[in-house]
C-alpha cells in the first residue's frame, strides 16, 4: 500500500479544476496544484493580496517586491491579468464569485466544519489572514492535507476540537490515503490508494464512511 | 488647490499621541516606509495602528513598533516568520492585538470611508473572532455584525499623484491604499512622482485626489523596491 506523495496529491486536485474556473490556492501544500494545472486549460489564478491571472515565480534576479501573493512571495502576473484593492478582492470571496479555493486544514469535520487557523495553543499568538473569508466565500471549498497527523490520528472528524474557520464550508478533502466528499450527510469515501479499503480506513478514522455511489 | 507637501516629516507633523493611524501595505509591499520614518523622527507615541500584518522585518510598521511608539494593532495577520519586534512586544505584554479576519477589515474599513453605520458579514461566523457579537440570519445564511473602522490619519504608499491628490498604484502594491484613503479624517500619500495635474489619465485614476490631503514625493527605484 503506498500513499500518494504530496505531488501525486496536487495533481490529483488540479485534475478536478475545470476549464475557466477562478480558483485561489491558499498558503503552503496548495500552492503546489499550480504545477499541475493542465496546460489546455485556462484556469485564473486569484491572490487575495489583490490580483487575478497570477502566473509563476519570475526568474531570478527579476523579482519584483511590488508583486507579490498571499505568502509575500514574488510571482509574475500573465496577459489578460490584473491588480485591484483589498476591498474588491475579498469581494470576489465573499461575494460567491471565486469557483474553487484550495485550503490547508488541522482538521475537518464529516459535515465539512473546517479548522485551520490556530492550534488554541495558549501563549501563541493568534494569526487568520484571510482563512476565514476563504473557507466560506468561495463555490468550492476543497482541502488537502494528510489524513493522519504524526501521531496517527485522523484529521477528518466527527466534529472538529480545534477552533472553527468556517462551518460547513468544505466540500471535498484531498488527502495522501483517499478522497472525501463531506456535507450534510457525512462523509462519503470518493477514491482509495490501491489496498485501502473501507474497513481499514474506518479503522484508521475512527469513523463510519461509506463508498459514493 | 495644492495638496503637495515639501518633505514627509512635514506631511506627518500634526499627528499626535494617541492617534489611530491606517498604515497602507501588505506585508512590505505598499508600505510608506519614509512616512513611517518621519513619523518616527518626531516622537509621537501611544499609537493605534491598523495595517494587514504586525511588521516585517526592521523597516516601516516593524520599526514603529520596535520604537516603541504603538499601543495597539488592529491587523488580520501578525504571526509571521520575520514579526520579531512585534511578537516580543507582545509577549511583552506592552503591545495591544485585534485580531480581524481580513476580508472583515477590508470592508470594515471600505464601511467607514463610505458612512456606513455597520456592516453584516458572513467572515467568522460560529468562529472564536465571532463571539459576543450579534449576528442575523438573512435570506438563510447567517451574519455577524461588524463595525466600521474609522482612523484619524491614513498613511499610504501609490505610485503617481499629482497636487490635487488623484493618485494611481502600482501592481500589488495598491493592497489597502484606496480604501484606507476614504476612511481617515486625513490621508497622506507618498509617491515615487507628483505629476502635473491632467497627466494622470482619468480612466485609471484610481483613488480620486477627494479621498487624498496631502502628497509628498519621495523618489525611489522602481522594481525591487523591497
Amino acid at each position: 500500500m503506498s500513499r500518494w506523495s504530496r505531488e501525486q496529491m496536487a495533481a490529483r486536485v488540479a485534475r478536478d479544476i475545470p476549464e475557466g474556473a477562478y480558483v485561489n490556492l491558499g498558503i503552503g501544500l496548495p500552492t503546489k496544484v499550480a504545477n499541475y494545472l493542465p496546460m489546455d486549460r485556462e484556469i485564473l489564478l486569484h491572490s487575495e493580496n489583490g490580483l487575478l491571472g497570477m502566473g509563476p515565480a519570475p526568474t531570478p534576479g527579476n523579482e519584483d517586491w511590488e508583486l507579490i501573493n498571499a505568502g509575500k512571495q514574488p510571482v509574475t502576473l500573465l496577459a489578460g491579468g490584473a491588480y485591484f484593492h483589498h476591498a474588491d478582492s475579498f469581494a470576489m470571496m465573499r461575494g460567491g464569485h471565486i469557483d474553487i479555493c484550495v485550503l490547508g486544514a488541522y482538521q475537518v469535520s464529516t459535515r465539512g466544519d473546517l479548522a485551520n487557523w490556530h492550534t488554541g495553543e495558549p501563549g501563541a499568538i493568534p494569526a487568520v489572514g484571510g482563512a476565514m473569508d476563504l473557507a466560506i466565500g468561495a463555490k468550492q471549498t476543497f482541502v488537502m492535507m494528510e489524513l493522519l497527523t504524526r501521531q496517527g490520528e485522523s484529521k477528518l472528524v466527527e466534529a472538529c476540537s480545534y477552533p472553527l474557520t468556517g462551518l460547513r464550508c468544505v466540500s471535498r478533502i484531498y488527502t495522501d490515503l483517499a478522497v472525501f466528499e463531506v456535507g450534510v450527510n457525512g462523509a462519503k469515501v470518493i477514491e482509495m490508494i490501491d489496498g485501502l479499503n473501507i474497513s481499514a480506513l474506518n479503522d484508521l478514522t475512527g469513523l463510519n464512511l461509506c463508498k459514493q455511489g | 488647490m495644492d495638496k503637495s507637501m515639501t518633505s514627509a516629516a512635514e506631511a506627518v507633523a500634526d499627528i499626535k499621541d494617541g492617534a489611530s493611524v491606517m498604515l497602507g501595505g501588505f506585508g512590505t509591499a505598499g508600505m510608506p516606509d519614509q512616512l513611517i520614518d518621519a513619523l518616527i523622527g518626531q516622537n509621537v507615541g501611544d499609537l493605534v495602528v491598523i495595517n494587514n500584518n504586525a511588521g516585517n522585518g526592521e523597516t516601516g510598521l516593524a520599526a514603529l513598533i520596535k520604537a516603541g511608539r504603538v499601543r495597539k494593532v488592529i491587523c488580520s495577520f501578525p504571526r509571521q516568520i520575520d514579526s520579531h519586534h512585534f511578537d516580543a512586544a507582545y509577549h511583552a505584554g506592552k503591545i495591544e492585538l485585534e485580531l480581524v479576519p481580513q476580508g472583515n477589515l477590508a470592508a470594515r474599513i471600505e464601511a467607514a470611508g463610505a458612512g456606513l453605520g455597520a456592516i453584516f458579514t458572513p467572515t467568522g461566523y460560529g468562529t472564536l473572532l465571532a463571539d459576543g457579537k450579534e449576528t442575523r440570519e438573512i435570506d438563510g445564511r447567517s451574519y455577524v455584525l461588524e463595525y466600521p473602522i474609522h482612523a484619524d490619519f491614513a498613511l499610504i504608499k501609490a505610485h503617481r499623484g499629482d497636487r490635487w491628490g488623484n493618485l494611481v498604484y502600482r501592481k500589488t502594491a495598491r493592497n489597502f491604499g484606496p480604501i484606507m484613503a476614504m476612511a481617515a479624517k486625513t490621508t497622506i500619500a507618498q509617491v515615487s512622482e507628483i505629476v502635473p495635474l491632467g497627466s494622470l489619465d482619468p480612466e485609471v485614476v484610481v483613488t480620486p485626489g477627494i479621498f487624498v490631503q496631502r502628497v509628498v514625493a519621495i523618489p525611489q527605484a522602481s522594481g525591487a523596491l523591497a
